[in-house]
């Protein structure tokens, strides 16, 4: 128990110390949370009116956000998967920062669903003993593996941290099946995400069996290539070194997911043009707009242009191997899959409606800043789990031990 | 319930009616919204959750006995699994609260499902003439929002208006290539059978009108609901005869069910529901027309509240060339029975296996 004290004090201690950088950057990320309050107080009392979502366009930025975020989670097993799988050195090293990228991103993603309902006041109606449990629902699905994934991820970094911290050997009796349990687990958060939107015969944008797989592809993508910009930016300003290994080999991961997710893309693309029914209307209206309406056109367009110039700079040596230069195609890749699995693909799902009507949708202001606030707000534990992982990792925080201010 | 053997138009029949087991709790002598909180906790005392409600009115600082019915709306059960006597509690608690809100006397049935009864509906659309008077009928029984902002209009019936001539002569030659010269098939630029958002809003001077036909839609009823399977609170389900239906109360407003149904017939409560009081139909059923809150979804129930007491749906009886029945599945005497065995009947979009109880006919 002391220990567990000691603990908890140590890490925020460690935490909080930081350079004025540091402090800029949470103040910074607070101010955005501080926004992201007022407006979802907002929200909560003016209703679902304050957002650009309407009764035909009824899932909007939330929406596409909470299914890039959960690919995001589901990202971070590249790290897991090598370093317990494969041995590999180098990620073994930094397994636990993936598992609290994964922590972060499932967070964020539960604030997406909270700003995303009509009534978040109700969402205790799904959980048993006072609610109910729908089995038969995919969401209802999704928020269990979601928070299982939570649970496990938070289970294992922690545990893992623990041991390091107090310098006790980590029991693999049960450490490492709980790994692997939570590598398989990873696959099923996104697969599930996958269900929600491919299991409605009503979307026939979204009714095709290649929803997994192209999930599955650009998580691994978009993922990844997050986790290369967090370990670029960790070795640049902490004591920390992320081997050279590790940023090979992701990215090399984000290379090949990136590839054949244009690959299952351009797939789709001809599967729906080449006959063009009326089923081919979502895709349509993505890429060329219906009926004069063209919100969407220049997005799509920009998410291809960003994810086949990210794979292209990827294939080449000199910024394939070149960590400044890797940045580019980092957030290229991480960009286009934002546009193309966030709006570009949740909301012509419900263009033409089911009834043939052709509507648009705009994001309003309030839900900008709402998105903003929960990004920032996901950065904000994003640094703090990391700062403290980082810590214990270099041994700095230590039980008995003096702790020792952060760079 | 034979609808078809007793319609009536007569308003003197709008009077409130309850099951005989609901009647107890029907007492019109019931304390009125000018009861007390303490008078209020008193009468629904009995449960230990009321008391629990108690508290947390008491924690609001409030004397208002509305407050104290909100607070223990929020706490209440998914209607389905209510006892007899919970049932009983939450609509006399609703009735009181609409009541004071809407300055009339307004009940809210609870009549279930009676046995025998499937109900079915079907539509002549020969005889559509698109006056749209089912939708503002519909409105009006069903206290749906009315207001003004992009949003707060809410119907749930549309009249598509089909453009006659889409299959003119003049247009025979579509899909041709220009230009090319050689026929490579699959070459139809047009899509089919699209509108703007709200083309359906028309207001027309005179119906029919020479160049449209009419197609109208609402919920199906559908006997494999997928609505109904999406729901992660099971809150909108299908009753033992037919409707589907959605506990308001229970509704968390996630919206997995109007992106599953492929008739677009729900529709989301972005903000409170914008009812004027002198507006506010007053006879209203728990599952039915009662007014509904912010944030949950809604949907056409086939008038619930009129149906059950062996009335037509508002928009069948407001149909002004009879182009809409309604009845009995079950009763092979009933009209919608001898229309399923007479005419040339048919199911929209029935590729999906949904199996609506709403039926098209044409003779």
């Amino acid at each position: 128990m002391q220990q567990l004290i000691s603990f908890a004090t140590d890490y925020s201690r460690y935490v909080l110390k930081g350079g004025t950088k540091f402090y800029t950057w949470m103040g910074s990320l607070g101010v955005l949370m501080l926004g992201m309050l007022y407006v979802f107080y907002l929200q909560n009392t003016e209703g679902l009116i304050v957002t650009g979502m309407t009764s035909q366009i009824h899932d909007g930025l939330y929406f596409a956000n909470l299914v890039f975020l959960v690919g995001v989670a589901a990202g971070a097993v590249t790290i897991v998967f090598p370093a317990y799988a494969y041995h590999h050195e180098g990620m073994h090293k930094v397994a636990v920062l993936g598992e609290m990228l994964a922590i972060t991103a499932v967070i964020m993603v539960m604030m997406f669903v909270f700003a995303h309902m009509g009534r978040p006041d109700r969402l205790w109606h799904m959980i048993p003993p006072w609610g109910i449990y729908s089995f038969s629902s995919m969401l209802g699905w999704d928020v269990m593996v979601l928070n299982g994934y939570l649970i496990l991820n938070f289970v294992c970094g922690f545990y893992y941290l623990w041991c390091k911290y107090t310098g006790n050997p980590i029991n693999n009796k049960w450490f490492l099946p709980l790994v692997y349990v939570a590598i398989v687990w990873a696959l099923s958060i996104h697969t599930v995400t996958a269900f929600l939107i491919s299991t409605m015969p009503s979307r026939p944008m979204w009714f095709h069996s290649m929803m997994p797989i192209r999930f599955i592809t650009t998580a691994f993508a978009a993922g990844p290539a997050l986790i290369i910009l967090i370990f670029l930016i960790i070795r640049k300003n902490t004591k920390f070194w992320v081997d050279d290994s590790a940023i090979k080999l992701l990215t090399t991961i984000v290379t090949w997911c990136l590839g054949i997710a244009i690959f299952l893309t351009l797939s789709e693309v001809v599967v729906e043009l080449y006959a063009r029914t009326e089923h081919a209307n979502g895709l349509y209206y993505l890429m060329f707009g219906l009926h004069g309406l063209t919100r969407l056109v220049p997005w799509f367009w920009s998410a291809v242009a960003l994810m086949v110039g990210a794979f292209i700079l990827f294939l080449m040596p000199s910024f394939r191997n070149d960590f400044k230069k890797l940045v580019i195609p980092c957030v290229m890749a991480f960009t286009g899959i934002w546009i193309e699995k966030g709006m570009g693909l949740i909301v012509p799902g419900f263009i033409p409606s089911p009834i043939g009507e052709v509507t648009e949708y705009y994001p309003s202001f309030v839900e900008v800043l709402l998105s903003l606030g929960i990004w920032a707000f996901g950065f904000f534990i994003l640094t703090i789990l990391l700062k403290g992982a980082i810590g214990i990792l270099l041994g700095e925080i230590k039980y008995g031990g003096q702790a020792a201010a952060a760079k | 319930m034979t609808p078809d053997k007793s319609p009536s138009a007569d308003p003197a029949q709008e009077k409130p009616s309850h099951s005989p087991t609901q009647a107890a709790s029907a007492d019109p002598s019931a304390p009125g919204p000018t009861t007390s909180r303490r008078g209020f906790l008193k009468a629904g005392g009995a449960l230990s959750m009321s008391s629990l409600m108690g508290t947390a009115a008491l924690m609001t600082q409030s004397d208002d006995a509305a407050a104290a019915t909100e607070w223990a709306e929020h706490f209440q059960k998914n209607y389905r699994l209510m006892t007899d006597a919970e049932k009983a509690e939450a609509r006399t608690r609703l009735e009181r609260r609409y009541s004071s809100e809407y300055g009339k006397k307004v009940t809210v049935d609870t009549t279930g499902p009676q046995p025998g009864v499937l109900m079915g509906y079907a539509l002549n659309i020969r005889k559509c003439i698109g006056c749209r008077r089912c939708v503002h009928a519909c409105v009006e029984e069903n206290n749906q929002s009315r207001g003004t902002r992009p949003g707060e209009k809410i119907e749930w019936i549309q009249v598509l208006r089909m453009e006659r001539g889409e299959f003119a002569k003049d247009k025979m030659n579509q899909g041709y290539p220009e230009g090319l010269g050689i026929q490579v098939g699959g070459n139809a630029y047009t899509p089919a059978g699209q509108v703007l958002e709200g083309q359906y809003r028309y207001e027309p001077e005179a119906v029919p009108e020479k160049d449209a036909t009419y197609m109208p839609i609402a919920c199906m009823q559908c006997e494999k609901p997928p609505c109904v399977k999406v729901c992660p609170v099971r809150t909108t389900y299908r009753e033992a005869d037919g409707p589907v239906v959605i506990d308001y109360n229970w509704c968390i407003g996630c919206r997995m069910c109007m992106g599953a149904c492929p008739y677009w017939a729900r529709r989301i409560n972005l903000t409170t529901p914008v009812l004027p009081k002198e507006e506010m139909n007053p006879v209203t059923h728990y599952l039915g027309n009662r007014p509904r809150m912010r944030g949950v979804v809604e949907k056409c129930h086939w008038c619930l509240q009129r149906s059950r007491q062996g009335r037509y749906p508002a928009c069948v009886e407001v149909c002004p060339v009879g182009a809409r029945k309604f009845g009995n599945l079950l009763d092979p005497e009933s009209e919608v029975s001898k229309i399923l065995e007479r005419k040339n009947v048919f199911r929209l979009k029935a590729e999906l296996n949904t199996f609506p109880k709403f039926f098209y006919f044409y003779d």
